[in-house]
């Protein structure tokens, strides 16, 4: 199993008391499949790819990345493994003003120690996998918001990491656009293997889910496929 | 440097202007370094330029410092010097600051008299003759075999020699015996001197000073017993070291305002896996890089007016200590300012790229 969450719970100080995020939450992903979470705002789907990213460490229960229990990892140990085996695609693009298309996604590699001009290729042709060919040079500020994200997923899959972590990737996009990006994430979870989580508060667009989680009060309950 | 480098080349518009910043205060930084030097210079070029490595005062009252104003040694007590164990030179030498004329020309001088054989004057003095700093013979406007008064001594000049200078006056070197009737109208005065240098070697400094009834300092030492170069100096250095506060609170303030600019990005690049030492090293590279080009900018500018200058009537010095060591000490300062304040960087919280997390 490429990602699992385990019995996991998490609890934030909420005052005087805890409030509970993630309430004995399981969750097993497969490679090559994605798993849409959906629910609404303040349900804890953010708070489960937090967990599953390993920037926060559960109160209890185990979560493994690609075979990695992460519980006893050091800060430094959670870092490598976020760089070099799970991929983040944030809600909003996240893209580093002053970088190009390109070093966006070169500057991963550079994270991990290699030099930017020896993935360029691989750059490249992620950039024309999610349909940028002729905005490889482009910064931020010179693309649209769909765009954007279409970098924002190229940069995730940069590492070739086995967990893809999706937070609302259509939430600043019309529906059109939307479409389109979920279109190439469940292309590209095919294609390259990854075990892709896929939080979102809209349901219409999960048909190609191959599982769909509903979320409520931090519990994570099954349904099937939308 | 990865992303630091681009960085600096999106926003050259605020990297620019803090550099301009550092290059205007190295170059305030260096010009004052090279006119405190020059100024130190005509301050105490004639005394740190003794072949000797102490100086013997007379010994102050209780309470007093020792002063080149002030110090009054008698025959007896170089004589005592001159006999100490380990001293291998003991050379009367007195100073005095006074004006001196030739022709219709005037001129501030300090006439430094030693005894004609000591080989402490540039140039041969004897009785009647004197050696002028080529200052002093520049300001009087006369040449060696001309006649000029010091104070109220008639002396014709051996020699023009040397660009000795002491409390901002150019030095007239004279026989001691002249100088010790400098004031006296031409009769014969006592036997004494203002200090005596001293080339010692293992020589008990206090046991000699007991019983010479002296106090004695190394060279170094004495130059704070020149008033006007303690007071000048002190004020000088003050000035340079706020200039380096300064420069380090300004650079500090830059990089903190920038690094929390540079929140949101920081905590995506922790998100996607940066290590912190990865993080700290971009930015403190690029504070480095951002100082190195701006002192050098300023550093330069420095120079080519200093050189300018130098020729003119300021005294101002141009070399390496002048021109590196602020130059070093403004990276230095500078950097620190810098890394105290990108340690923010371990601050941020990577979750805050997720967004809502809770």
């Amino acid at each position: 199993m490429t990602l699992l969450l385990d019995a996991v719970t998490l609890t934030y100080p909420d005052g005087d008391s805890r409030l509970t995020a993630l309430d004995d939450v399981s969750l097993e992903v497969p490679a090559g499949t994605m798993t849409a979470i959906v629910g609404p705002s303040g349900s804890g789907k953010s708070s489960l790819l937090a967990v599953a990213a390993t920037l926060v460490t559960p109160d209890r229960g185990r979560v493994v990345v690609d075979g990695t229990p992460t519980r006893e990892l050091s800060p430094a140990q959670k870092s490598a493994l976020r760089r070099v085996r799970v991929g983040i695609v944030f809600q909003q693009p996240n893209l580093l003003p002053a970088l190009t298309s390109t070093e966006q996604l070169q500057v991963m590699a550079h994270l991990d120690g290699r030099k930017p001009r020896q993935v360029r290729a691989r750059a490249r042709e992620l950039l024309h996998a999610v349909g940028l060919d002729d905005k490889v040079d482009r910064r931020p500020h010179q693309l649209s918001g769909g765009q954007r994200q279409r970098v924002n997923i190229a940069r995730a899959l940069m590492n070739e990491p086995a967990v893809l972590l999706v937070d609302e990737p259509t939430s600043a996009l019309d529906h059109e656009r939307g479409a389109a990006i979920l279109d190439l994430l469940v292309r590209l979870t095919r294609e390259r293997g990854t075990a892709t989580v896929l939080v979102t508060h809209d349901r219409a667009h999960l048909a190609e889910a191959d599982q769909v989680r509903a979320m409520a009060d931090g519990r994570l309950d099954t349904q099937a496929p939308a | 440097m990865f992303v630091a480098w681009r960085d600096l080349r999106f926003a050259k518009g605020r990297f620019a202007l803090m550099g301009a910043v550092v290059v205007l205060i190295t170059l305030l930084v260096g010009l004052l370094s090279g006119l405190t030097a020059g100024l130190a210079r005509e301050n105490i070029s004639a005394i740190t330029g003794l072949p000797a490595d102490r100086l013997a005062f007379a010994a102050p009252p209780d309470g007093q410092s020792v002063s080149f104003t002030n110090s009054r040694v008698p025959e007896r007590a170089w004589d005592t010097w001159a006999r100490q164990p380990g001293v291998t030179r003991a050379e009367p030498i007195g100073i005095r600051t006074l004006n001196a004329a030739a022709g219709d020309r005037t001129a501030g001088v300090s006439a430094f008299g030693v005894e004609p054989d000591a080989g402490i004057a540039p140039g041969h003095v004897a009785p009647g003759r004197a050696v002028l700093s080529e200052k002093a013979a520049k300001e009087l406007a006369v040449e060696p075999g001309g006649a000029l008064r010091v104070g109220t001594l008639e002396l014709r000049v051996e020699a023009v020699a040397g660009e000795d200078s002491f409390s901002h006056t150019p030095v007239v070197w004279v026989s001691l015996d002249d100088w010790q009737r400098i004031g006296h109208r031409g009769t014969s005065a006592d036997e004494q001197a203002t200090v005596i240098a001293l080339t010692t070697q293992g020589a008990d400094i206090s046991a000699g000073d007991e019983a010479a009834g002296t106090e004695t300092r190394t060279v170094d030492g004495a130059l704070t017993a020149i008033g006007s170069y303690q007071a000048e100096n002190g004020s000088l250095q003050l000035m340079r070291g706020f200039l380096f506060v300064i420069s380090a609170l300004v650079i500090g303030a830059f990089f903190t305002v920038w690094t929390i600019q540079r929140s949101a990005d920081i905590a995506v690049l922790k998100a996607l896996g940066a290590a912190t030492p990865y993080l700290l090293r971009d930015a403190l590279g690029q504070a480095v890089l951002m100082l190195a080009v701006g002192t050098g900018a300023g550093t330069g500018l420095a120079v080519v007016i200093g050189a300018f200058i130098r020729g003119g009537d300021v005294p101002f010095v141009l070399d390496a200590p002048t021109v590196l060591v602020p130059a070093l000490v403004m990276i230095a300062l500078g950097a620190l300012g810098a890394a105290l304040s990108i340690r923010r960087i371990t601050a941020v919280d990577p979750l805050t790229a997720l967004g809502s997390a809770r």
